[in-house]
């Protein structure tokens, strides 16, 4: 009984995660290159409402994935290019980035509420599936959850270990230097800052197409934001973030776990849980120390130009 | 012509109400060491910043080994074979020496070759006497090791033509040296260095020839051994300086300033001011030299209240609170702080604002009802103000931020010494500054001083040290490490003092 | 002749900054009419019904003065929040906690007083107080640790509306509400006045009052002084004499106590009774608000109004031309898009040059 408590909750612990997870490695991207976009939770809604929308009307699901991170990935590149090009304020276009994508997915999807569409379903891996526990925790979830475990690394090695990861922690650390040895900050900045966003699209299709698989206005309901603080809880490393992003997830299922052990807690109070939890986080990890040490991009939110304050 | 490697002819550049650079042609020939001297704002920099790429010119052509060259950025400056090394460095903190060296390389694929790097670095480190470990992170390094990275930097890439803006600034006389060798082995093999500097002295040491910019202009290009000091002071300045500007002898009379055994960390959390005692007197001016990093910052801070210490502070016998500005202003106490844009101004508010950041509220003859008080009720006074200390601006409402850096330094003295300080603490007070500022400058301190106020004046420049102060103090890694006197005789006392050698005691 | 773009090396003329404002609106309404059409219907139909109802029928034109209340005291609580450049993405939350401070009062700790004249400055005082209280949390975590305000401030909201959430659903469930989530009415000494019969009450007075309070503040004391001077260089502030860390937490505490007034006010003057999702994201709609009127008072209670206009038409337009209200949103984003386009823009100016 214990035991089945405990694989239910890791289980959805890592698919109340798994969306998190996108949208922080998303983000992640694009702060190593020096972009603040604080508008996740508008590309996240953006890409639950491509999502469910492309698997409502074509069934295609693959397709309706690459929509969604296509239609994340143009407001990103909005973001970039007010970043980046005009060199505005990147909080307040993060912002607008938000009122827009819940505006747009608010309205165009509005006749999709209530709506049913073809949802990812779990696959069990072969082999693997069959270890006991483990099996049945890790390695029977639907395929994005499997996509994440492999971009992690994939983004971590990218990150530290190949040329194109060096140059973009140049970039969001010391643009001139990268600058002075012909790497593109401008370039640069904006494939990553598109990159996060279609990242930020997947963690929203994720939503609409399998953890909760149909539309919702606002169903994103504050991940995007939670996927920014995981980034600097994270120290900008992405395999904190995975566990980070399980932990949130462990966090937000938290109620079925204890409706199960028949612990009362109004429903209400627990679904503050994340926020709260989210601010304790913020408390420990605001000091500035640490961050140089660990290539904290310091560029972040400043906008480059060779000619410098001219 | 062939031994000439760059030509710079007519080259014009304009920023938003300034000429940077007005038709200016500049030639630097294979093997030379070419000073290029003037004086702040000159338009040195702002040259050479168009022959690495990192402004365009208005005007003008840049010719390499003769041929027309289009140099849009530092990358391609850099595939011309010119190499720059700016007053802030182009160095990735997190990375390690050879990761900064590996970075943009071309040829491998996927992976950085940083071990083929590390190699290569070790055997120019040992060739050109420049010690660095080439897996220590940046932020580990001192200014001077971050100096020696860039070198390795420009070494590795084989450039031709070196560029080198103010080496010298944040280096010990010692070190200096060190680099004037390293730049004389450079040119043995080959390479053209040019050398940006507005101190005459290693002008003459380190050079071949010598090019004057004033004003944006190239006043003229001399050999080395056909000048002199004086003469380059005069084409560099435009006039005759008075070189040592005349100060009567001080009369030092009661204590303002005690400090006992005062320790203090820097932003990195590691003690940066470790128990330093001092005093200074009314009428005097107690001068801290020391290279750059060895706790003036920190000691001033602490000094004025921005920064938290133990030990102890006391200004006119009364012993100050940690961290308390307000006891700090109550007791007259100014403050010229070295980054006068990030500390002293608010750069997107308005003159008559920044005249009066401090006054309207804490210094009571100027006392204001702080509940029925407008801003523009500032402006007369500013005025005034503004006219006294020969403030040149358009308007009083202009921001701050379109100021030239003179006229930002001069809003900052007009505000301090318009409270009638006992005690001034001034941090590099002319740095970056014209000699038309840097004397008014001077005068103004020496008059402060004449008028019995107490002065505690750091500077990185040795000049500045000895015009103004009357005693030297030596701040070695957050210590007082001797005092001298301040004149040419002990130069060479205080540069030891400055590279840690503690003075024989007799 | 070649064009170079160079930084200006003064401020913008206000006719500059001025015909900046009217062309990103006028570029967002040209883009939000497509958006209109890729639905469609047909975008001038729509936008003269927006502008008609709301400001060219009396009912309608009451409606926005109704909804500009809530908008106006968020906004103003945001404008002292900014102009420190301090972030307060929670004006939604410190809105709903007033709400719940004004609700407490009204139903549980002075219901039994029956004189308006004392329960109504004590439940503005205590929604104020609560307001002021959520503020000021994300005004202490950042100047004690500096947690950064935008994430602290939202994740607040978020908290708030779950709290109002919880109680409406749980404790203070009106036991005569047929199980709907939802408080019982205020006693009558807890209503503001109402000036008409469809709900024209004291508290767009005392909203309006609020503008000049705040310009006060922000003109004519040292407290606005000082506003000026932490908001444009912290630095120099701490060098200045100015604890920047007391004035942090200061102005969260008045910007949460302003927005908490306004949620006082809606449920006093307007809703009568604590409901979820009582509010349509007029705490983020104020943010736009001040923007729009760079941070000036009095600017905010037109731009205020024109806002309480729009919301008020955009519901008009979802009932008779099923256009969803999301719209409002999408126009928002739109509008910021645009201002600070404009605004980065504002900072270069184009020169010709020879050659």
């Amino acid at each position: 009984m214990t035991q089945n408590i405990m694989t239910t909750t890791i289980s959805s612990a890592i698919r109340a995660g798994t969306p998190l997870l996108f949208a922080s490695i998303g983000e992640l991207l694009a702060e190593r290159s020096g972009v603040l976009n604080l508008g996740v939770e508008g590309m996240m809604l953006i890409g639950a409402f491509t999502g469910f929308a492309v698997s409502y009307n074509t069934g295609n699901l693959l397709l309706a994935v690459v929509a969604a991170m296509a239609a994340a990935a143009v407001l990103a590149a909005l973001h970039a290019f007010m970043s980046v090009t005009l060199r505005a304020n990147q909080v307040v276009s993060g912002l607008a980035l938000v009122f827009l994508g819940s505006g747009l997915s608010g309205f165009w999807g509005q006749r999709y509420v209530g709506m049913q569409a073809q949802a990812l379903s779990n696959f069990s891996i072969p082999f693997l599936g069959k270890i006991p526990i483990v099996g049945e925790v890790l390695f029977n979830r639907d395929p994005l959850v499997y996509v994440g475990y492999i971009i992690v690394p994939l983004v971590w090695w990218f990150l530290y270990k190949t040329k194109a990861g060096m140059n973009l922690r140049a970039v969001g650390e010391a643009p001139s230097a990268a600058d002075a040895r012909g790497i593109n900050v401008s370039l640069t900045r904006y494939v990553y800052t598109i990159v996060g966003g279609a990242f930020a699209g997947l963690g929203g299709a994720y939503l609409s197409l399998a953890y909760t698989p149909m539309w919702v206005e606002n169903m994103s309901a504050g991940r995007g934001w939670i996927a920014i603080v995981l980034v600097i809880f994270a120290i900008w490393d992405p395999l904190i973030a995975m566990a980070g992003a399980y932990l949130f997830g462990g966090i937000s299922v938290l109620q079925f776990g204890l409706q199960v052990a028949q612990i009362p807690i109004p429903a209400n109070i627990m679904k503050m849980f994340p926020y709260l939890f989210t601010i304790i986080v913020m408390l420990f990890t605001s000091g500035e120390k640490m961050k140089k040490r660990f290539g904290a991009p310091s560029a972040l939110g400043v906008p480059y130009s060779r000619e410098g304050k001219m | 012509m062939s031994d000439i490697v760059l030509k710079l002819s007519g080259i014009v550049k304009s920023f938003p109400g300034v000429l940077a650079n007005d038709h200016v042609n500049f030639t630097l020939k294979k093997g030379e060491v070419h000073a290029l001297l003037g004086e702040n704002g000159a338009g040195k920099t702002t040259l050479m910043n168009i022959t690495f790429g990192i402004y365009r010119q208005d005007e003008g052509e840049i010719y390499i080994n003769g041929e027309r060259a289009e140099i849009t950025s530092p990358h391609r400056a850099m595939e011309y074979g010119i190499g720059m090394i700016q007053q802030h460095f182009s160095l990735v903190p997190s990375f390690s020496v050879a990761e900064n060296i590996a970075l943009g390389l071309k040829g491998s694929k996927i992976s950085p070759k940083v071990d083929l790097v590390r190699k290569k670095v070790k055997d120019l480190a040992e060739r050109f006497g420049l010690n660095v470990n080439p897996d220590s992170r940046i932020w580990q390094l001192s200014a001077g090791e971050q100096q020696r990275v860039e070198i390795l930097k420009l070494l590795y890439m084989n450039a031709q033509i070196m560029i080198l803006d103010e080496p010298t600034a944040i280096l010990t006389p010692q070190e200096a040296t060190n680099l004037f060798k390293t730049i004389k082995e450079m040119v043995k093999y080959g390479a053209s260095v040019i050398f940006i500097s507005h101190k005459l002295k290693e002008v003459l040491e380190v050079s071949d020839r010598i090019t004057v910019m004033r004003h944006g202009k190239v006043i003229d290009t001399l050999k080395k051994d056909e000048v002199s000091e004086r003469i380059l002071a005069k084409k560099m300045v435009g006039r005759d300086v008075v070189l040592k500007i005349l100060k009567k002898p001080s009369a030092p009379k009661k204590v303002e300033l005690e400090v006992k055994d005062l320790w203090s960390r820097g932003d990195k959390g590691i003690y940066a001011v470790r128990g330093v005692s001092l005093e200074v007197k009314s009428g005097e001016i107690l001068g801290i030299a020391g290279v750059a990093g060895n706790g003036q910052r920190e000691l001033a801070e602490s000094i004025y209240g921005l920064r938290k210490y133990t030990g102890e502070v006391k200004i006119e016998g009364e012993t100050m609170r940690p961290l308390s500005v307000v006891s700090r202003m109550k007791s007259g106490v100014a403050y010229i702080p070295q980054d006068r844009k990030e500390v002293a101004l608010c750069g997107g508010l308005p003159i008559y604002y920044n005249l009066f950041l401090k006054k309207p509220f804490r210094v009571p003859e100027f006392y204001l009802n702080p509940y029925l008080f407008n801003s523009s009720r500032l402006k007369r006074p500013s005025e005034q103000l503004v006219n006294e200390y020969l403030i040149s601006t358009s308007s009083l409402n202009l921001e701050v931020k379109y100021l030239s850096g003179g006229n930002m330094q001069k809003v900052v003295l007009a505000r301090e010494l318009s409270l009638n300080p006992k005690l001034i603490i001034a941090v590099h007070p002319t740095r970056g500054l014209d000699v038309g500022a840097i004397e008014f400058v001077y005068k103004i301190l020496l008059k402060a001083r004449d008028n019995g106020t107490a002065i505690l004046l750091v500077a990185g420049d040795l000049e500045e040290i000895f015009t103004l102060s009357d005693r030297v103090a030596v701040l070695y890694e957050g210590e007082i490490i001797g005092y001298s006197k301040p004149d040419e005789s002990h130069l060479e006392e205080i540069g030891l003092m400055m590279a840690g050698v503690r003075k024989v005691k007799k | 002749m070649r064009l170079k773009i160079e930084k200006r090396n003064e401020s913008a003329s206000t006719l500059s900054v001025l015909s900046m404002s009217v062309l990103s609106v006028v570029v967002s309404l040209v883009i939000l009419g497509f958006i209109i059409l890729s639905l469609g219907k047909n975008p001038i139909d729509a936008y003269i019904q927006l502008v008609s109802w709301p400001f060219g029928t009396i009912a309608g034109l009451t409606q926005s003065l109704i909804s500009m209340t809530p908008l106006l005291f968020t906004s103003l609580g945001l404008v002292l929040a900014f102009k420190m450049k301090l972030w307060n993405i929670g004006a939604e939350g410190q809105f709903y906690m007033g709400a719940f401070g004004a609700t407490w009062g009204a139903l549980f700790l002075f219901n039994h007083i029956s004189n308006p004249w004392i329960m109504l400055p004590l439940i503005a005082l205590l929604g104020a107080g609560v307001g002021a209280g959520w503020g000021t949390l994300a005004g202490v975590m950042k100047a004690r640790l500096g947690v950064n305000e935008i994430l602290s401030t939202l994740m607040l909201n978020y908290v708030a509306i779950y709290w109002v959430n919880y109680l409406v659903y749980g404790p203070w469930r009106d036991p005569a509400s047929y199980n709907f989530p939802i408080t019982a009415e205020f006693p009558k000494a807890a209503i503001l006045p109402q000036y008409t019969a469809n709900g024209i009450n004291l508290g767009m007075f005392l909203a309006i009052a609020a503008s000049f309070f705040v310009y006060y503040l922000l003109k004519w004391t040292r407290f606005g002084f000082e506003i000026d001077i932490s908001g444009d260089n912290p630095k120099a502030a701490e060098y200045a004499g100015i604890n920047v860390k007391k004035m942090i937490v200061i102005v969260m505490a008045v910007s949460g106590a302003l927005s908490g007034l306004g949620g006082m006010m809606q449920m006093s003057g307007v809703l009568f009774r604590l409901q979820p999702n009582f509010s349509p994201g007029y705490g983020y709609t104020a943010i736009i608000i001040v923007l729009l009127a760079r941070l000036n008072p009095f600017v905010t209670v037109v731009v205020a109004f024109l806002f309480g206009g729009l919301i008020v038409g955009t519901q008009q337009i979802q009932l008779f031309l099923q256009i969803p209200f999301s719209l409002v949103n999408a126009f928002q984003g739109l509008l910021l898009f645009s201002f600070v386009a404009g605004e980065a823009l504002l900072h270069y100016k184009l020169r010709w040059l020879k050659a």
